[in-house]
């Protein structure tokens, strides 16, 4: 079945499917492939969950199911640099919701949205455990914490120039 | 083992990592490199030594130098002074480790240690989590090794039973029972699991242990096997804690190349062996038949109980569920035996309880303390108090589950049933404090907020009625509440608390009852005078020129977007309350202080 996003990159569509023979005799495989391909693709678009739901045997509706239920796999490509600003209960506390509307006056886009360069992504996590460093944002693997609303400009304007 | 004079000691954890202990443990290594003493001093990376505030931690010993916010630029100096030349860089100290002659103390003389028991966390920060060998040199494995070759699974269970450890994933069940339950139900094929899913806002033991002592969990877990008659475990983990995935993996790896997991461990004919499943970002998976749904590949949707796990877990067999603290306490109650457990803790809860302290508190971080430790000990003694001089206000613990915990309740000692009688509960473990600036309803309506946007769907009350209770809130906390709201979110917190189907929704209104028990003061004021007492509401918000402060300078009325305030030059000038939009820019200008918001 070669439709048009696993047929636009053959490398990527090889590591899918050598994710799904890896897992496929595995009780409960779903949630480990569902990682997986979106690793490799990025996000999980349509094309991806027919062909797993496929090779599973599973019906494609269960598998959209799964993916839309958990916060973590998105349906959606995300920018280049994806911000979490951590909206735990120690964060909050301290001050990250003024963080998170200074980030959305600077970036100009609301809560899961994407800028329309398609650089940055916005999200609102749970809380990512680092509450000695409240309030606290990622972005990607990065994390700045001790945070207040005056830093975002300098920050954000790193990522920009990048 | 080779030999080393020193040891320098560079915590790992999730907040150290974050604030660059990577960095400077690469940077030791280099520094080291250039003076020759790479095979005379060691440099361990270990799990969180709890004192997250004062992060990257090192500590040096042998003379248990205590260096906190250690900075990359630090380490040569660390290095060429206390390492090569033996002094130690007194500037660079935590503050309160040293006593008034400037002698080290050792860590257990330290305010932020000195009341803790660190028994679940008793490797982390000690030893690398990434070197079986050392979990070893700490006894590990042991208590595998005495229950597989020296008890019976029934004697386990037993051992388990009396030390009356109660589950720390929240409720409190005792855990001895749960296995004793799992070990009789009938089935060809058993499975043991351990709840990593620590999903609590503000949460973080458990995610502190994994990283810190992961073999711990996987040794306990054995055991389970071993007593229930399981051969393969599964761990639930988030997926929101790569270094906890990443050590795991490394832990199991290491188990089953030394046979500690596999085939025929110690020779016992027993088999066990261990697969991670990673969470995807649902906090309902925290509950017990959510969780296995997504073992299984599944919506993380619970379903009624019973039948409960014990009966029909994982792919509808038998399944022991614990958390991953109640894990680390396995091996030491085996190796102690009973009644040392029992001494400690309440007549009830016996054992210790491993508490995130965050929020307005100077120590922030992960604290152990017997149960039966009042929460006044917790936060002043331990903690080290309210930044600021500001006056406390509540404590949060249980996360969206638990409830508010007022001044007049400080002293209460704290273990399971006297949490639940207080309208809070034990919950997995976040302790959250507040001071005065934090307003009691927006609080509620955080949770609130928190608990509708994760309810799977599954079960109307949880569904409809949270989302019913938040507008309520929204409407309170953006002056349009009204006579009877209180009444309303009281009603139908009872309605959901008697109807939902799990966990997650029959104590989703938790936090709203609690502040309404303990702060219907604060409720009323937004919504009777349409004010909020904290200052915290933008909605209720009211800027005002105190007249004795302002000078007249026309600053605020040259800034004001909306012209809302007038006045004559050098006499005090006034803000139009209709046509303020609160953008707080005045505030901001005004060089005197002049301009309050209330």
């Amino acid at each position: 079945m070669a439709t048009s996003v696993l047929a636009n990159d053959s490398q990527k569509f090889a590591e899918l499917q050598k994710v799904i023979a890896q897992y496929k005799e595995q009780e409960g495989a779903l949630m480990p492939i569902l990682h997986r391909a979106q690793e490799i693709y990025g996000y999980l678009p349509l094309d991806v969950q027919n062909y797993i739901a496929e090779e599973l045997g599973i019906p494609l509706t269960d598998i959209y199911g799964v993916a839309t239920f958990y916060s973590q796999f998105t349906l959606k490509p995300k920018g280049k640099y994806t911000i979490g600003i951590c909206m735990g209960t120690a964060c909050y506390v301290k001050g990250a919701q003024k963080v998170l509307d200074k980030l959305q006056e600077v970036l100009n886009i609301g809560v899961g949205d994407t800028t329309d360069d398609g650089k940055f992504t916005l999200d609102a996590t749970r809380c990512l455990g680092a509450c000695g460093l409240a309030p606290v944002m990622m972005i990607n693997d990065q994390v700045y914490g001790r945070l207040s609303p005056d830093d975002i400009e300098g920050i954000i304007s790193k990522y920009k120039d990048e | 083992m080779e030999f080393y004079r020193a040891h320098v000691l560079v915590c790992g954890g999730t907040g150290c990592t974050s604030s660059g202990s990577t960095d400077i443990i690469d940077k030791f290594n280099d520094e080291l490199q250039k003076h020759g003493l790479q095979n005379e001093i060691m440099v361990v990376r270990t799990g969180c030594f709890g004192l997250c505030e004062v992060g990257p931690i090192v500590i040096v010993y042998p003379e248990g130098a205590f260096y906190s916010r250690v900075e990359i630029g630090d380490v040569p100096e660390i290095v060429s002074e206390h390492l090569v030349k033996g002094r130690i860089v007194t500037r660079l100290l935590y503050h309160d480790s040293i006593t008034e002659e400037e002698t080290i103390k050792s860590l257990d003389e330290v305010g932020f240690y000195k009341k803790q028991m660190r028994l679940a966390l008793r490797n982390c920060g000690v030893i690398d989590p990434e070197n079986i060998d050392e979990y070893i040199a700490f006894d590990g494995y042991k208590a595998l090794g005495k229950a597989l070759t020296e008890m019976t699974p029934d004697q386990v269970i037993d051992t388990i039973k009396e030390s009356g450890l109660r589950g720390r994933g929240g409720a409190g069940f005792p855990a001895g029972l749960k296995w004793e339950f799992t070990r009789n139900a009938v089935g060809d094929k058993k499975y043991v699991c351990c709840n990593a899913d620590e999903g609590d806002p503000g949460a973080f033991m458990d995610r502190s242990i994994l990283e810190g002592d992961p073999h711990s969990v996987l040794e306990a877990m054995t055991i389970a096997g071993y007593a229930v008659g399981a051969d393969q475990g599964y761990i639930y983990v988030r997926a929101e804690y790569p270094i906890a995935v990443k050590r795991l993996t490394i832990a199991i790896a290491q188990a089953r190349q030394y046979g500690l997991l596999g085939k025929n461990i110690f020779d016992s004919g027993f088999n066990f062996d261990i697969e991670l499943r990673l969470g995807a970002g649902a906090f309902v998976c925290g509950e017990e038949t959510a969780l296995m749904a997504s073992i299984e590949g599944r919506r993380g949707e619970p379903r009624p109980r019973p039948p409960f796990p014990a009966v029909k877990g994982v792919f509808s067999k038998p399944t022991l569920l614990n958390n991953v603290e109640t894990y680390a306490n396995i091996p030491q109650i085996i190796l102690n035996g009973p009644e040392w457990f029992r001494t400690i803790g309440t007549e009830k809860s016996k054992g210790t309880k491993v508490f995130a302290l965050g929020g307005k508190i100077n120590n922030t971080g992960l604290v152990e303390v017997p149960m039966g430790t009042t929460l006044r000990e917790i936060i002043y003694e331990i903690g080290g108090g309210i930044p600021g001089g500001k006056e406390f206000k509540a404590a949060q613990t249980g996360g969206p589950s638990g409830g508010c915990i007022p001044a007049q309740h400080l002293d209460t000692p704290i273990d399971y049933d006297s949490l639940t009688q207080i309208g809070s509960m034990m919950g997995s473990g976040g302790l959250i404090v507040m001071d005065e600036d934090n307003c009691m309803v927006d609080i509620a309506r955080f949770f609130l907020d928190f608990t509708v946007d994760e309810s799977c769907g599954k079960c109307p009350p949880c569904r409809i009625g949270t989302r019913r209770m938040l507008e309520l809130l929204d409407k309170i906390v953006s002056g349009k509440g009204e006579e009877g709201d209180i009444e309303k979110l009281e009603l139908l917190a009872k309605n959901i608390k008697a109807s939902a189907l799990c966990g997650l929704g029959q104590t989703a209104p938790n936090p709203v009852l609690s502040t309404i028990r303990y702060f219907r003061d604060e409720y009323e004021a937004h919504i009777k005078e349409k004010r909020c007492p904290a200052g915290v509401c933008q909605a209720l918000l009211r800027y005002i020129i105190v007249a004795e402060l302002c000078k007249g300078c026309g600053l605020c009325a040259k800034h004001c977007p909306v012209e809302a305030i007038s006045g004559e030059r050098r006499k005090p000038y006034t803000i139009d309350t209709d046509k303020c939009i609160k953008c707080g820019l005045c505030m901001e200008k005004c060089p005197f202080n002049a301009i309050i918001k209330k």
